[in-house]
């Protein structure tokens, strides 16, 4: 026995120099004197996912920021924490950091997960954490109030928007003067919409509409696929509080699913694959797709004919694009003619921080006009939070231009709470079987069932 | 002397027909034991145990990522573990493991590993290190690259498989998703049981076979009846090995993400899906407890197997 | 004699059946990555070098293979060491309990490396103080493989023969010297064995490595794999391809030095 418990003593010699080790290799935060380290923490990274934010950063946030701090006489030093993985595994790790009390002093989320977050205690009300300024800070006044309404939970702001984005129809202008379609085509109710695929299917195009479904593109099917569908027949998920069944809406929405798939006009298979996104804009860029669902990423990101995953070298050419009718004129929501569904990232300052106000105003500093328009450049075109802003860097940016005036006004957003991402994969499977060939009707009464599951019970389902 | 290849369990036999100091043949002592098992199962313990039982712990909680059930968690006792076995997405889950595990564990990597290990057993020279080096490479290579090999593999369009077999446009992987994961394992995991029974077969006493052969054995009898009892200890640690690692084995949600429809999504894939995407940890942590126990009933299973017969 | 060859015949039928069918899924790896915009489907290579000049400027990539190197040569070398130490003694002298000990533990070490402990690890590391340092995690990961490592080497132990041990014994070594001077030459193949299993595990492990590891210049290669792709999700095989290539070749290295070291078979012991 006796030697036993030597031998745990020498283990515990080597755990706890081990212990030092580790010690020595976390960089002191914080500490000495009057110095203030900072850091900010996004899904991007050099050399991979969302490479040019994370190069925004390395080259111009930090080195001006700390210039500017400097200039008002405080030792500012910022470092980048960067990943590049999907989103639910970032959300995991945020959500494990914030729980334990460490993190970034800075963190982006998807203003979808605010909800959740702020339920869980991870983030807090902007005034508690960084006092009055977050209130009274100028660039409001530029941001208009849907933007705004992302930010907030229970009628508070947790964070400040980083951009929002629209979906609108793409379309191969090449392939619809093929089938004697117009190139400023504009349908104006789901019917035109599957007329154009009929034409488009008799004149030899193999895929005429592709509208995302099925559990393989995740919320790629929500946001691109059943929700501006929902949203075109007057329906949401949730309204008021509560979250809708088996509503006439979805019936109708997985209704046109079943007409698409069901009919020939779209490629069921497609659905299914586990890259079956990335073979639909591949698909699209070969001239093999008519019309497809898509947000403006798909224009910055994916067919563009520099920098896309799958270049359209003649992109401005052959490429049109067309609001997402209601499925019929005024039966959208809100009694719209048109739809569509917008997302976007948020910024907020860590309740953990030790330096909350110079949190703030590194996140104020990169929503600044000047940040904004050095980010956008060369290329790098999206939209912005900020009108004042969006006017000017949007101006030889046709699609963008478009969504920024045309689609945002009438946009839609999910509703930002903890259960959202079960009830969107519940939708998925929805139009996963309604493309398997279940009657809508079928579908939309075990969804409805589902969701009773997911929420806590039928008194939390419209009727 | 003790058998060479007696399995584990074994040895409480074996002590009893030979002394004590047989066994610990270098004096080591109970104490002196305790000290050298020390230090890794102290890691055992702190790594391996504490976590574990927490994990057996958050499966009574409703304890999620991220709302306020990450805030507060509630003990829920067994309501995860009721509402598991009442889903039925858990029962389609549970039989596709099954299936995963037979046809890809106990048919695929322990009998391929046998049948190759078997084959090469008399060679020497370039073509055994080729054999052996291809299929230890798909073994040691990492699983997110192995993902996309196999991907390119078996893709419906530009796929290698349908190029060779004249069959553009099959979807192996949507219409036969669960034979992809099988045979894509089989690939995956072969090397390490050919190498476990290239080890036994190096054991079996040559001079046992050839006096089987010269007593006319078919090449099935002389496996049955010499080299089988043999390597009875290795077939028994492959075997429960190979099962645990395929019921933990995540990878084939690289291949379908348990697509499509959740026709691939054994119990591996269906709590990172749970735990990791809907931050259901809590019922995810339930329907590990369910593994871990399928996992004892196998391995009670496989001992009682190779046990009954000294 | 028709027989024999009737045999031969069949023997290489297999053999090359068993070849194709471990070499056709390698193709794309050995082509892609000299192709320019390379997609899933094989193609003869133009043999470019552009994704390799591409990823020598990706700032994390070649970094992130050093640390791959350190994390899982670090747990291969503890999981060896202390798996070896307590499957000797375990396997020479019975301790109550053993063997139900064993498979509890196996059993347990299932759950451990499933996605269901991420959060206690996590905050176990966290109490610990052994977030974002590579040796806490080699401990995590050497903690999970421990148990099976046990098993497999008490298995190896239980058939090395024990009248070196005893000779060794009668000239008066140490019990610690014995296992340094007998056990281990004996047991060496599999030794490396469980080695290259050890790093072949760690090697491909994402999750852990992710979630303990905030410093992207402490992250390991799977990590950085997991990046490289865009905005929208879509992966960008060309550096995929490049950088799995480069992934690939230190284990391919390893495997085959070990093999020529060691081999892979546990024919140390005694041939009767």
């Amino acid at each position: 026995m006796a030697l036993r418990k030597r031998s745990v003593g020498v283990v515990a010699v080597i755990a706890a120099a081990g212990l030092g080790l580790a010690a020595c290799g976390q960089s002191s935060s914080g500490g000495g004197g009057d110095a203030i380290e900072l850091t900010i923490a996004q899904n991007a990274i050099q050399g991979g996912k969302n490479e040019a934010a994370a190069k925004f950063i390395a080259d111009w946030v930090i080195p001006k920021f700390q210039e500017a701090q400097k200039a008002k006489g405080k030792d500012v030093t910022v470092k980048f924490v960067p990943s590049g993985v999907d989103d639910e595994q970032y959300k995991t790790k945020l959500s494990l950091d914030l729980k334990s009390g460490k993190g970034a002093d800075v963190i982006d989320i998807d203003s979808i997960w605010a909800g959740e977050f702020a339920e869980a205690g991870y983030i807090k009300p902007l005034t508690e954490v960084a006092g009055a300024e977050a209130d009274s800070w100028d660039g409001w006044s530029q941001i208009p109030e849907a933007v705004q309404g992302m930010t907030e939970f229970n009628g508070k702001k947790y964070a400040l928007p980083v951009g929002t984005d629209g979906r609108v129809l793409y379309f191969n202008k090449t392939l619809f003067a093929k089938a004697g379609l117009p190139a400023d085509w504009q349908p104006k109710s789901w019917q035109e919409v599957l007329d154009a695929g009929t034409k488009l299917k008799s004149s030899g195009v193999p895929v005429p509409i592709q509208i995302n479904a099925g559990t393989a593109m995740g919320e790629a099917t929500s946001m691109q696929g059943v929700l501006p569908l929902l949203a075109g027949a007057g329906g949401e998920v949730q309204q008021d509080g509560k979250w809708s069944g088996a509503s006439q809406p979805l019936k109708d929405a997985l209704g046109l699913y079943q007409k698409i798939y069901g009919g020939g006009l779209g490629d069921p298979k497609l659905q299914q694959e586990a890259k079956g996104r990335d073979k639909s804009f591949q698909q699209f860029a070969d001239g093999k797709i008519g019309i497809l669902m898509e947000g403006d990423y798909f224009w910055r990101g994916v067919v563009n004919p520099k920098t896309g995953v799958a270049k359209m070298a003649d992109r401005d050419q052959v490429v049109g694009y067309a609001m997402i009718p209601a499925m019929e004129p005024g039966k959208g929501i809100r009694g719209q003619d048109f739809v569509s569904m917008s997302g976007g990232a948020l910024r907020t300052v860590n309740p953990n921080t030790k330096h909350p106000k110079e949190a703030f105003e590194l996140l104020t500093f990169m929503l600044s006009p000047e940040a904004l328009k050095e980010e956008t450049k060369d290329g790098n075109v999206r939209i912005t939070p900020r009108s004042d802003v969006n006017k000017e860097i949007l101006a030889g940016e046709p699609l963008l231009t478009f969504i920024s005036e045309k689609v945002l006004p009438l946009t839609a957003y999910r509703p930002p709470v903890a259960a959202y991402p079960q009830v969107s994969v519940a939708l998925q499977e929805a139009t996963a079987a309604v493309v398997g060939g279940t009657a809508p009707d079928q579908v939309a009464a075990d969804y409805q069932k589902k969701l009773e599951g997911i929420v806590g019970g039928a008194g939390n389902i419209a009727s | 002397m003790a058998q060479a290849t007696s399995p584990p369990e074994t040895r409480p036999e074996d002590e009893a027909q030979a002394p004590r100091y047989s066994s610990d043949a270098a004096g080591l002592g109970k104490a002196r034991a305790g000290a050298f098992a020390a230090p890794a199962l102290l890691l055992i313990a702190v790594f391996l145990v504490f976590p574990a039982l927490w994990v057996l712990y958050l499966g009574l909680t409703n304890y999620r990522l991220t709302g306020t059930a990450a805030a507060e968690p509630q003990f829920v006792g067994l309501d995860n573990l009721l509402d598991a076995v009442s889903n039925p997405t858990f029962w389609s889950s549970t039989w596709l493991t099954v299936q995963f595990v037979l046809g890809s564990a106990v048919i695929g990597q322990v009998g391929l590993g046998f049948a190759i290990a078997w084959l090469l057993r008399d060679r020497r020279g370039p073509l055994k290190r080729v054999v052996e080096g291809l299929v230890i490479l798909a073994w040691i290579l990492p699983s997110a690259i192995v993902s996309f090999l196999w991907v390119a593999l078996l893709d419906r369009d530009g796929g290698t498989l349908n190029a060779l077999l004249g069959l553009p446009g099959f979807a192996w992987l949507l219409d036969h998703p669960m034979l992809s994961i099988i045979v894509f394992n089989t690939w995956r995991g072969t090397a390490f049981s050919m190498m476990l029974y290239g080890a036994a077969l190096g054991n079996v006493p040559p001079s046992h076979l050839e006096s089987a052969r010269l007593a006319g054995a078919s090449g099935w009898q002389q496996l049955r009846d010499v080299v089988f009892p043999h390597i009875r200890g290795h077939i028994l640690t492959n075997l429960l090995l190979i099962s645990l690692w395929t019921f933990n084995d995540f990878s084939p949600f690289l291949l379908t993400a348990g697509g499509p429809d959740g026709k691939s999504e054994v119990l591996a894939v269906h709590v990172y899906k749970v735990a990791l995407q809907s931050g259901e940890l809590g019922y995810g942590a339930a329907v590990s407890t369910i593994i871990l126990l399928i996992n004892l009933v196998v391995a009670v299973f496989y001992l009682r197997l190779l046990r009954s017969k000294k | 004699m028709t027989r024999f060859v009737l045999g031969r015949i069949g023997f290489y039928t297999l053999i090359a059946v068993l070849l194709a069918f471990f070499t056709v899924p390698l193709l794309w790896l050995v082509t892609a990555p000299f192709t320019s915009d390379p997609t899933y489907e094989v193609r003869v290579p133009d043999f470019t070098w552009d994704n390799f000049a591409a990823l020598l400027e990706h700032p994390y990539a070649l970094p992130s293979l050093w640390n791959s190197v350190v994390l899982s040569a670090g747990t291969a070398v503890l999981v060896v060491i202390f798996a070896a130490l307590a499957a000797y003694a375990l396997s020479r002298v019975r301790l109550p309990g053993r063997d139900a000990l064993l498979y509890a533990l196996l059993l347990l070490s299932s759950i451990i490396t499933g996605t269901a402990a991420m959060v206690p690890l996590f905050q176990l590391a966290v109490e610990l103080n052994l977030i974002d340092s590579q040796f806490g995690l080699i401990l995590i990961l050497t903690g999970g493989l421990l148990p099976a490592a046990i098993f497999m080497l008490k298995d190896f132990m239980d058939s090395t023969p024990k009248s070196y041990e005893e000779s060794a014994r009668v000239f008066g070594a140490s019990p610690l010297q014995i296992v340094r001077d007998v056990v281990v030459p004996l047991v060496r193949p599999g030794l490396a064995t469980i080695a290259v299993w050890a790093v072949a595990n760690v090697w491909g492990n994402f999750l852990m490595p992710y979630l303990l590891l905030s410093d992207v210049e402490k992250q390991p290669a799977a990590v950085i794999t997991y990046t490289l792709y865009t905005e929208g999700g879509q992966a960008n095989l060309s550096m995929l391809s490049t950088f799995g290539l480069l992934y690939s070749i230190p284990v391919v290295l390893m495997y085959l030095f070990v093999s020529k070291k060691y081999g892979f078979r546990f024919h140390g012991g005694i041939k009767r």
